[in-house]
């Protein structure tokens, strides 16, 4: 035990120097710091250096702390970092603190005027004379306090080497072409660049080079690109409830939804949002829809899916197709609203009264955000129940680098629908809730068809085949275990496990969501330190056979779940219980995204190396 | 006797439902057959209405009517946004929602308030009993302060007025009868299915089961007593010879939005039923002489609807083609020019 703790950490080798470093940036919550940020972290991008940016920010409109981590990595690692190689100090309640971020003989930027100790030695102190340099650029009184933080915009450039160039194009980007914030912007940054320029002679191991990796990547977060899949899935109707960290999600639909779905002919919206009164009606109205034959779907995060469970359960049960995408942050209770987490496994997977079991898809990348969200629109509708897109705070809200969106690679899936030519041809068989095709999904009508022998009535109540009323032992049974040979129907039609092998390996690893960044980080040092795991990324619930399979195949796996109590972990030894000794728990739940590091201690102590 | 059909070939068996499972003489049986008859007299084609409820005795009234028409029995006080989301699929529909008062005004108040502050397009029917049936015998919003129960003593609390709730609430169409005058009830369904809007009726349904003591205004004696009619009532459907009986002067025509009309005969008062604060003046002092008011007690036909706040296409939205639905290829590479 006492080897390991010597042992070296790679990752301190090899992450700091050229186009391989992060940047901690404490600022005050509603400074106008995102814009500064954002702008840093767009120029990185243009200058073809892969990049992503996680926003720590507190359950607040203004005044509170805030970090901004921006990772440049040139070998593509997006997930957290404990320590940055360089802080910047913009906030004096955060100052003596965000000292603690801060590496090894890193660089600390600060605003000259913060007057508290500097507590540690070893750091490369760059003051920065902040309020001179606003002052000169002669702001309205008014923008004083917004622009300050473009002063650490030009000096990190002056000090990394960012162009001028893509810092202006990323103005002109985040200010949509006005002219004069992004010229009022740039005489700031150049102000500070100048001031760098004459002051500072520092020979710094970090530096910005030009590649050209990223010309085929996007920069994007997952709500958007949720919301842009809805859109792309044929979305016609969503209502939500705001809550933090899913309202960018519908958000982002009210925002393009107005520019990709209106009919060219008739300049008619071919889908309806409404913000509903709660999370209550937010559901029913999906449900609503999703009976009536509409593409229907919600969004929402832990608080508001428990007020989502007893109509959650009416859908399953009445057999209504509904998306729900759950963006988790950290419960119980309110918890921690800006903050991530992966506790909301077992209470989607099983939401509602009675037995229920619910089809979930968990996207560990942006892209996947996209393709989850029309493929869960398709699923939702083939199998004629909810399906559940299980996101997080920090796929969600944060800025990933990611490869472009691929169009729909399948068209539209409607599933088993009757109109009235259909439903012709086989109305003397056709009973709502029958199963003719031995599939487990039987056919359905939606309202607006005029045969005469369409109709039927929908209920959360016990049901015969024909949807009438029954209280009988046998129909209730039969019906429940249909609708669960149904569930479990589509497993292998889900979003298989994406498994990446070591040769020799005995030993495997099952993540799922946001902590695929992490992980693969992990599994580049582990390699280096001798450490062979087979990975598999679960992308969907109930398991497929092949995650089954991989369980089977190894003589240990580990499971690592950003919870408590490992539900992921608690799930798939259900689902396997031979190999349930065989599988150890790695759950830990501080509320930022697990990191690298923290993965990598975990299994060197657990195989005591 | 040949049986009667309507202009669209339908006889009234065609607008029947299951046998009910209420207690004989319950007030939701005649506020049931009401239903049917106001849609058979209206020719509405059983396919072209949806019907949706809560949960409760109340709610199982869709099942009794009408099974030609696809029906959802919902949740418990969520019947209204499960209609909003439904009726959306295919706008021409004609959606009748069956609520109890313990589904309203109980647990159902916030998204009843929501629904008439949308102004979905629907008829909105509270079968209101002042008890819970199902359970046997608890006291709802609506009954009234000091009545006993059974096994629940004395009711403490005042009651929730569904039809001031639903005035305040902005509701476009605001009536209140009694399972026990059909014409009246009949007139005002009628009138009800041709609102562009929300048509609230409040129907005092007595439960001959758990209440119906002679001194609860859910009652049968009580309501036969002490009901007040605002107006008699005639509803007029389009394209028909318009019959009217009245003296001139006397009537008042209410015309709705799609050309048919209703008609009021005044009575003892001079009352108006387009003044939103007039309407709660008059509730307010009815309710200081214990009288219950029953009529088109509120209507503003103008008042847009949900549907007309949004730009739909003509063609139902469940019935609009996939490749209208999913934009093109190209329009993603412009999205992904601009993800950055």
């Amino acid at each position: 035990m006492a080897e390991s703790k010597n042992k070296s950490n790679p990752a301190e080798q090899r992450l700091s120097g050229v186009n391989e470093f992060s940047i901690n940036i404490g600022t005050v919550n509603g400074s106008g710091s995102q814009t500064a940020n954002l702008t840093i972290l767009r120029a990185i991008f243009k200058m073809g250096i892969p990049v992503s940016g996680k926003n720590i920010f507190p359950s607040n409109i203004q005044g509170l702390p805030t970090w901004y981590k921006i990772r440049i990595s040139q070998a593509g690692y997006a997930g957290r970092r404990k320590q940055a190689d360089i802080v910047v100090a913009m906030n004096p309640s955060t100052f003596t603190a965000d000292q603690d971020d801060l590496v090894e003989g890193g660089v600390f930027l600060y605003d000259e005027e913060i007057a508290h100790p500097i507590d540690r030695e070893d750091m490369i102190l760059v003051p920065m004379p902040v309020k001179r340099i606003v002052r000169e650029a002669k702001p309205h009184k008014d923008l004083r306090k917004l622009v300050a933080n473009m002063v650490y915009v030009g000096v990190l450039a002056n000090l990394l080497g960012i162009e001028m160039e893509p810092i202006q194009q990323a103005l002109e980007f985040h200010f949509k072409g006005k002219a004069s914030p992004v010229e009022f912007n740039m005489k700031i940054i150049e102000l500070a660049y100048q001031w760098a320029e004459e002051n500072l002679n520092l020979d710094l191991p970090y530096r910005i080079e030009p590649r050209n990796l990223t010309d085929k990547a996007i920069l994007v977060d997952g709500n958007t690109a949720g919301a842009l899949g809805t859109i792309y899935g044929g979305m016609h109707f969503v209502s939500w409830y705001p809550i933090t960290p899913a309202t960018s999600l519908p958000e982002s639909i009210l925002e393009y939804a107005p520019k990709l779905r209106v009919d060219p002919e008739t300049g008619k919206h071919t889908y309806v949002i409404i913000q509903a009164e709660d999370e209550l009606a937010a559901v029913g109205m999906v449900v609503g829809a999703g009976w009536a034959g509409l593409r229907a779907m919600t969004a929402t995060s832990g608080p508001g899916l428990s007020l989502m469970a007893e109509y959650t359960s009416l859908a399953y049960f009445a057999e209504i197709p509904i998306v729900v995408w759950v963006v988790q942050r950290v419960g119980p209770s309110t918890g921690l609203p800006t903050r991530t987490a992966q506790g909301d496994v077992n209470s989607t997977y099983y939401l509602g009264q009675g037995d229920t079991q619910h089809i979930l898809l968990i996207p560990g990348t942006v892209n996947e955000c996209f393709e989850f969200g029309w493929k869960a629109l398709d699923l939702a509708e083939r199998y004629q129940t909810a399906v559940f897109v299980l996101s997080d705070l920090d796929l969600g809200k944060n800025q990933w680098m990611t490869e472009p969106f691929e169009y729909p690679s399948t068209p539209i899936d409607r599933g088993k629908v009757l109109w009235e030519e259909d439903l012709e041809k086989i109305v003397d068989e056709w009973g709502r809730y029958r199963d003719l095709d031995g599939d487990f999904i039987p056919y359905r009508t939606v309202p607006g068809n005029r045969h005469p022998k369409s109709a039927y009535f929908a209920r959360g109540t016990g049901h015969d085949d024909f949807a009438n009323y029954s209280e009988h032992p046998s129909t209730w049974e039969k019906n429940l275990n249909r609708i669960k040979n149904k569930i479990n129907s589509s497993r292998k039609e889900l979003p298989a496990p994406i498994i990446s092998l070591q040769p020799g390996a005995a030993i495997g690893l099952i993540a799922f969501g946001s902590t695929n960044a992490a992980v693969r980080e992990a599994l580049d040092y582990l390699q280096e330190d001798g450490v062979k795991l087979d990975y598999l990324r679960l992308r969907a619930l109930p398991p497929s056979p092949e995650a089954l399979d991989f369980i089977r195949e190894h003589d240990k796996v580990y499971v690592l779940d950003n919870n408590r109590d490992g539900q992921m972990h608690g799930i798939l030894a259900l689902e396997v219980p031979e190999k349930a000794l065989d599988m150890v728990s790695l759950a830990h739940i501080d509320g930022l995204p697990i990191s690298a590091e923290w993965i990598r201690g975990q299994i060197l102590q657990e195989e005591k190396l | 006797m040949a049986e009667k059909i309507n202009e669209i070939g339908l006889s009234r068996a065609d607008y029947k439902g299951k046998p009910s499972t209420l207690c004989l003489g319950c007030g939701h049986n005649a506020i049931v057959a009401q239903v049917i008859a106001a849609c058979f007299e209206l020719n509405i084609p059983p396919e072209n209405v949806i019907k949706v409820s809560g949960i409760g005795c109340s709610s199982k009234a869709p099942t009794y009517f009408m099974d030609r028409s696809f029906g959802f029995n919902g949740l418990h006080g969520r019947m209204p946004s499960l209609a909003t989301g439904a009726l959306f699929g295919d706008t021409s529909l004609i959606g009748i929602g069956i609520s109890g008062d313990g589904d309203t005004a109980s647990i159902g108040m916030g998204q009843f308030k929501h629904v008439t502050r949308r102004n979905v397009p629907m008829l909105y029917i509270v079968a209101n009993n002042g008890v819970y049936g199902l359970t046997k015998g608890q006291f709802s919003a609506t009954a009234e302060e000091g009545l006993a129960l059974k096994k629940q003593g004395h009711n403490r609390y005042v009651p929730v007025d569904i039809v001031w709730e639903a005035i305040a609430g902005r509701a476009s169409f605001v009536a209140r009868s009694f399972s026990g005058d059909p014409k009246q009830l009949k007139a005002l369904i009628m009138a009800g299915l041709h609102h562009n809007g929300i048509a609230v009726i409040d129907v005092i349904s007595p439960c001959v089961t758990f209440n119906n003591q002679d001194e609860s205004f859910h009652s049968y004696a009580w309501g036969k007593s002490h009901e007040v009619a605002l107006h008699e009532l005639s509803f007029v459907p389009p394209v028909r010879a318009i019959k009217v009986d009245y003296a001139e002067g006397e009537n008042l025509e209410v015309p709705l939005y799609d050309g048919t009309h209703i008609i009021l005969k005044k009575l003892s008062q001079d009352y108006q039923p387009n003044d939103r604060a007039k309407a709660m003046k008059m509730l307010e002092e009815a309710n200081k002489k214990n009288e219950l008011v029953t009529g088109l007690i509120y209507i503003n036909p103008q008042q847009r609807s949900l549907f007309d706040l949004y730009n739909l296409p003509e063609t139902p939205l469940n019935r609009l083609k996939a490749d209208q639905l999913r934009p093109s290829p190209e329009s993603l590479d412009e999205i992904n020019q601009l993800m950055y």
